[in-house]
């Protein structure tokens, strides 16, 4: 087993609006005024996005789903930013980003379905302004600064954000991304969430020095957050996009949080990482941290926090149900929308499975 | 009719394809000022502005991946790759994103990009300048996989390709960009799309005796061996589409002629010829009078220049094939 230090987790020097003890602390540069309302509707958010997550974990583990790639932990971090968006911006984020397809309107069982193996996708990026899962590690992160070099062609001052990890920024494709985006001046805000874990590896693996700081090479600022504050996520996050629309170019933000589950289903993290380490991060968990502000400010009671419960689980029982009921794609389908326009080649076979089920007669084929 | 090299018609298909859409924009290395490395975008800079002809920074990945973002915006770009050996660094995003976006998205986003690469030998080139990866392309659901052979055919197909929902991969011909032809400018390629169709071969000679299915650079070179062809008439086809493959041209002549020999630069093995000799051996099987035969590249990396006349098929390989497919 590694041994880990427990200094790899420590950031001093990042932005924080809210202690781990749910104690507001201010920030010589960034702030936020959100209304009592708007605080009740982030901590619903994050336990709702956190009951998604934790029935989808079950649901792979009765053989429901596939896979699952869990945000436990790092709910902050995703609902903070995507609540900041603008309805015209738009989002590219990772597998792991639940958080941010739920602030981009995409309902659970769309997120779900790739994961059940009914599609590849599960909802119209287009019309939620929210781009598919990208599951090759860091593609995404340059279609986040292409598309932003389509709204600066078009004069407009929507904005996009490129998500993703810590082990992200090793790839070529995410050190690209930082120069297109630089030399384009594109209207871009790259949010990386350094959960501190690529799979088994370290984020020491990745890099020799804090991610946000890599920034400055490529010519445009990074900043590190407290990825588990989300009123910190939020100032920060909400910065970088007003800079972008103002023509001032990209941000990187290094969300410093950290993977409280498994890579995904398929991994078992007591090889590589001590349980002293969770037990680090269970004290700085997001959700509780603003429960406990909200409570200390009298902003919500008992009776809010009861209802949200009751909320989610009855989002819960959607899902469970919801999952379970998919229906299964007919044969046909996989040669659905591989070309926009009619292909022969694709034509040919489609007929082919189609005349070879028909052949089965009335026996089911499997 | 105008007299053009094949590098000034695509030059004045893409200027067309621009006036026609605003959403057109070109994308690459080299590609501004300079007009590209061999001169293909030369003036559209000028006439079109930076913001239509844009200079990309020197890497392939970020071209091909920030392209995937313009057309999610809207914008259809025409993506220049410097030379053949320079596309692998692409490859991820072509193979991972471009092709499957469409169908990842349940057809809500297509990706209407067209990947423009010279390829091909017989330049005298160094290493990475003279290779013929189209197969990668061709096995790659999700993309279509142009390659014209004379200044008509790419005048109209470099317009048809952006014109495309579906990503186009546009292999050019490059030891066959100074060669001259006729173009006929006014015609206009999405009119003539029932007639001109890209996805169907061209019967570029008809002939009795042999069909020689060839593409791109080939195509000249097939064409010298029909016309020196003494024992035998050569009826030749231009594939002109990789992807999807016109068999039903092929077939046609095949049936017709009953041999075929298939020609490309591209190494042998697992290539484009392999899958044409397989389905029409599937469809032709009792028409057939010898084997399909190929003639292709070896299967070795490109070799240095001084050997690349060994390596590539030229007039006499052909016809040697043409007469072994006679003497069966």
């Amino acid at each position: 087993m590694t041994a880990v230090s427990l200094d790899g987790v420590r950031s001093p020097g990042a932005v924080q609006l809210l202690s781990p003890e749910g104690e507001r602390v201010a920030h010589p540069e960034y702030d936020i005024a959100l209304s009592d309302a708007e605080l009740r509707s982030l901590y619903r958010d994050l336990v709702l996005v956190r009951r998604v997550d934790t029935e989808a974990t079950a649901l792979q583990r009765q053989g429901e789903l596939g896979l699952w790639a869990s945000c436990l932990g790092q709910e902050a971090a995703q609902v903070g930013s995507g609540r900041v968006l603008r309805p015209g911006d738009f989002a590219f984020p990772t597998y792991r980003d639940h958080g941010v397809t739920w602030t981009r309107g995409v309902p659970p069982l769309d997120m779900l379905s790739m994961f059940r193996g009914v599609t590849n996708g599960g909802w119209d990026p287009l019309q939620k302004r929210c781009a598919p899962y990208t599951i090759v590690i860091g593609n995404q992160a340059l279609h986040g600064v292409g598309y932003a070099m389509g709204i600066r062609l078009d004069g407009s001052d929507d904005a996009a954000i490129a998500y993703f990890g810590d082990g992200a920024t090793a790839e070529g494709d995410v050190n690209e991304a930082f120069v297109f985006a630089s030399v384009f001046n594109a209207p871009v805000v790259f949010f990386c969430q350094n959960n501190q874990w690529a799979i088994s590896q370290p984020r020491d693996r990745q890099s020799r020095v804090p991610i946000y700081e890599r920034a400055a090479g490529f010519g445009f600022p990074g900043v590190q957050v407290d990825g588990n504050d989300i009123l910190a996520v939020m100032a920060v996050t909400r910065h970088a996009l007003d800079r972008a629309r103002a023509g001032e170019g990209p941000t990187l933000i290094e969300a410093f949080t950290y993977r409280m589950a498994a890579h995904t289903s398929s991994d078992d993290p007591t090889r590589y990482r001590h349980a002293d380490e969770l037990e680090v991060w269970r004290l700085r968990d997001p959700i509780e941290r603003l429960k406990v502000f909200l409570a200390r400010q009298g902003l919500a009671d008992r009776q809010f926090f009861d209802q949200v419960e009751r909320e989610a689980d009855e989002l819960a029982v959607v899902v469970r149900d919801g999952v379970r009921a998919m229906p299964e794609p007919p044969s046909q389908a996989m040669f659905d929308h591989v070309y926009a326009e009619p292909h022969r080649l694709i034509e040919e076979q489609r007929r082919a499975v189609a005349d070879y089920d028909a052949s089965f007669g009335d026996e089911v084929h499997a | 009719m105008t007299t053009m090299t094949m590098a000034k018609a695509l030059n004045a298909g893409l200027r067309r394809a621009m006036e026609a859409d605003d959403r057109v924009v070109l994308f690459g290395e080299d590609i501004g000022r300079l007009g590209g490395v061999f001169r293909i975008t030369d003036g559209l800079q000028k006439d079109f502005g930076e913001h239509r002809v844009m200079d990309a920074p020197l890497a392939e990945s970020g071209i091909v991946g920030t392209a995937v973002g313009m057309a999610m915006r809207g914008y259809r770009p025409v993506l220049e790759i410097q030379f053949d050996g320079f596309v692998y660094p692409a490859f991820d995003q072509i193979v991972s994103q471009v092709a499957k976006m469409h169908r990842r998205t349940e057809g809500t986003v297509p990706m209407p990009i067209v990947i423009r690469i010279p390829y091909g030998g017989g330049i005298g080139a160094v290493e990475h300048h003279s290779e013929s990866p189209e197969a990668y392309f061709a096995h790659t659901a999700g993309l279509r996989v142009l390659t014209p052979s004379d200044p008509q055919a790419a005048y109209l197909t470099i317009q048809q390709a952006i014109a495309c929902q579906d990503p186009v991969v546009y292999f050019e011909p490059k030891r066959r960009y100074w060669d001259k032809g006729e173009v006929d400018e006014q015609v206009d390629a999405l009119d003539l799309l029932q007639v001109a169709d890209p996805w169907r071969a061209r019967v570029v000679r008809t002939g009795s005796d042999v069909t020689v299915a060839c593409y791109g650079p080939m195509v000249r070179t097939c064409l010298e061996a029909a016309e020196a062809s003494t024992d035998a008439s050569l009826e030749v086809i231009d594939l002109q589409s990789l992807s999807p493959l016109d068999l039903d041209t092929v077939i046609a002549s095949v049936e017709r002629t009953g041999r075929l020999v298939v020609v490309h630069e591209a190494s042998g093995n697992a290539g484009l010829g392999a899958e044409v000799a397989a389905r029409v051996a599937e469809r032709c099987f009792f028409t057939l009078e010898a084997p399909v035969l190929r003639v292709t590249g070896y299967d070795v990396p490109y070799p240095p220049s001084r050997l690349e006349e060994h390596f590539l098929p030229d007039l006499d390989r052909v016809l040697d094939a043409v007469d072994r497919a006679m003497a069966f």
